[in-house]
């Protein structure tokens, strides 16, 4: 549905977006992850023929987005990062507005803009004027925006920001629910909601695609280690050596100071489950066994890895 | 079509929500109305010293001298409000961001242009509307001719599709509303002050820059003669302007 071949953006001398290619299948959700700076904006600026790229091609639904941008610009439902409001205007007639340029007939107009509104959870701001609502809800009409006119593709850069919990989690499974019909891509610095929400991940960071992978994916990419956290009633330094001896164990770090219960990280062989193993070497030495938990590496600690493997 | 439509209606209903709107329409009208009463008092006054001297002089053209003064000063307070009808047209677009959604939605830079430009020759027409009330006021002291009346405000009108073309044309290029008034008004007056300058020049010198004044066109119109070269004048100057704005626009998606 979408595929971006060696896109590259210079800005005044300085590539904002370098030689980025991916493809986008229809019907999927894609993230898109990055530090702030990183070009992610960029990129879907491109991809919604807001501006051109200096070199390289994106097709969307199979049309140039530079030779063809009105054929892409009809298929296209575009959240920016500053959602496009006029504050003087009603929601309603703002979401009327955009329905016309985009082209929706005019009799199912108002039951499209009702239906839009009902998804978004802004029915009950219809008829308040767009500059006095609150950051939250200005992001939600944004949102709403996006949806008119049911497009193929939308691109929304940094849906959920600004949303409360309640809502975050509310556009989130709009998100998810669109999937299938409608290709997404989305940009995000919340690396929760890309493991909740995309069925794929590109991360960026100085304009240049890092890594391109499924969020489970990119986690076991970045496992070198099983990891367990305990927490023991003994002193650090003799539960890190009664530990170290354990069959299977590359390492341990304990911190504590003397009387408080000791931290404890415990690396293990990978596919190895040694939580029973530790929880018998501890408790048969007679310490307390306060805390035992494996860690998962997060989205988060590839995101950090990798960003910082780069500089 | 229909999106020009959208485009005209959206920037309308703005137009009547914003203050600078009203405060336009209430300064312009509050001074043509000024000067409308000035210059009829005036008149009036000067042709009664003139019968007081000489029962037997010419009957002045009371209703024919006021028009054409009052068209003349409605030309210049359209050089200040002008500007103001449209510096936000494309810089407010910019400013808010809005530009991103109507440079990627399915419409085309034509009909944004169009939408754009249409509404404020329709709030000027507006204005135009508002003044003709005082100035029909004119009908009971006598009967001005209709040539001059039609011919002054399709001088006018066409005067202000010049000007707006060429601010509208100046919105494009910042995302300062301030900015995008300045610099029109700058330019306009330039093209004003033109004629001034026109009076120490020779030759070739000085109908080249008689040409280019945007108010010298405009005197034959006052009078009520309707010369295509005049027409011709006003509507290449907005076309130029319509022009700039599109390349202006366009440039947005060109690769650099
Ligand atoms: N209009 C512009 N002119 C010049 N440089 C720009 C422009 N827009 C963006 N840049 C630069 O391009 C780079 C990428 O910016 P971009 O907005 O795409 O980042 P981003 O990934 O969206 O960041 P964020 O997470 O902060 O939104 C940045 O270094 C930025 O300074
Ligand atoms: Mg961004």
């Amino acid at each position: 549905m979408i595929e971006v071949e060696h896109l590259t953006k210079v800005y005044n001398g300085r590539k904002a977006v370098e030689d980025i290619s991916f493809r986008v299948e229809k019907g999927e959700i894609l993230g898109f992850l990055g530090p702030n700076g990183a070009g992610k904006t960029t990129t879907m600026r491109i991809l919604t023929c807001y501006m051109p790229a200096t070199e390289g091609t994106a097709r969307v639904a199979g049309y140039d987005v530079f030779e063809e941008s009105l054929e892409v610009r009809k298929r296209i439902g575009y959240l920016p990062e500053n959602p496009p409001l006029y504050h003087e205007m009603t929601v309603y007639s703002y979401l009327d507005f955009v329905a016309r340029i985009k082209g929706t007939p005019p009799s199912k107009r108002k039951s499209h803009i009702d239906d839009v509104m009902q998804r978004t959870n802004i029915g009950d701001v219809r008829g308040r004027v767009i500059g006095r609502l609150s950051k939250g809800y200005k992001q939600r009409v944004g949102v709403a925006q996006a949806l008119l006119n049911n497009p193929e593709v939308l691109v929304l850069d940094e849906p959920t920001i600004g949303l409360d919990p309640k809502q975050i989690f509310e556009v989130r499974s709009l998100i998810k629910h669109l999937a299938g019909d409608h290709t997404v891509i989305l940009s995000t610095h919340i690396l929760p909601e890309v493991s909740m929400t995309c069925n794929r991940v590109v991360i960026i960071n100085n304009g240049k695609v890092v890594a391109m992978d499924t969020p489970e994916g990119l986690a076991n990419q970045m496992k070198g280690a099983e990891r367990v956290a305990l927490l023991v009633d003994g002193p650090a330094e003799a539960v890190r050596e009664k530990l170290l001896a354990v069959e299977g164990v590359l390492d341990v770090k304990a911190e504590g100071i003397d009387g408080s219960p000791s931290k404890v990280t415990v690396e293990c062989r990978l596919n190895t489950d040694l939580r029973r193993t530790l929880a018998a070497a501890v408790v048969n030495q007679g310490w307390g066994l306060l805390e035992l938990r494996g860690i998962s590496v997060s989205l988060e600690d590839v995101f950090i890895n990798l960003i910082t493997k780069e500089e | 079509m229909r999106n020009t439509l959208a485009i005209w209606q959206r920037e309308m209903k703005s137009y009547f929500v914003s203050p600078i709107a009203y405060v336009v329409l209430t300064v312009f009208l509050f001074l043509s109305g000024f000067f409308f009463y000035s210059i009829l008092t005036a008149v009036i006054q000067s042709t009664m010293m003139q019968s007081q001297f000489g029962p037997g002089s010419q009957p002045v053209d009371v209703p024919g001298i006021v028009s054409r003064s009052f068209f003349g000063t409605t030309s210049v307070v359209l050089l200040f409000m002008i500007p103001m009808l449209t510096m936000g047209l494309f810089a407010e677009e910019k400013r808010r961001g809005t530009m991103e959604l109507l440079l990627t939605s399915p419409v085309s830079i034509l009909q944004v242009m169009m939408g754009k430009y249409l509404a404020s020759l329709t709030f000027l027409v507006l204005m135009f509307l508002g003044s003709g009330i005082t100035f029909s006021s004119l009908f009971i002291f006598g009967h001005p001719e209709w040539k001059t009346v039609l011919g002054g405000y399709l001088g006018l009108l066409l005067y202000g599709c010049a000007l707006l073309a060429l601010g509208l044309f100046i919105s494009t290029l910042t995302e300062n509303q301030i900015v995008s008034v300045v610099i029109t008004f700058g330019t306009i007056l330039v093209l004003w002050l033109i004629e001034s300058f026109s009076s120490g020049a020779t030759g070739v010198a000085k109908d080249v820059l008689d040409y280019l004044s945007v108010i010298g066109h405009l005197d034959d119109f006052i009078k009520g003669v309707i010369d295509t070269s005049h027409v011709i004048y006003y509507v290449t100057f907005a076309l130029m302007g319509l022009f700039l704005t599109y390349r202006s626009l366009e440039s947005l998606r060109w690769k650099s």
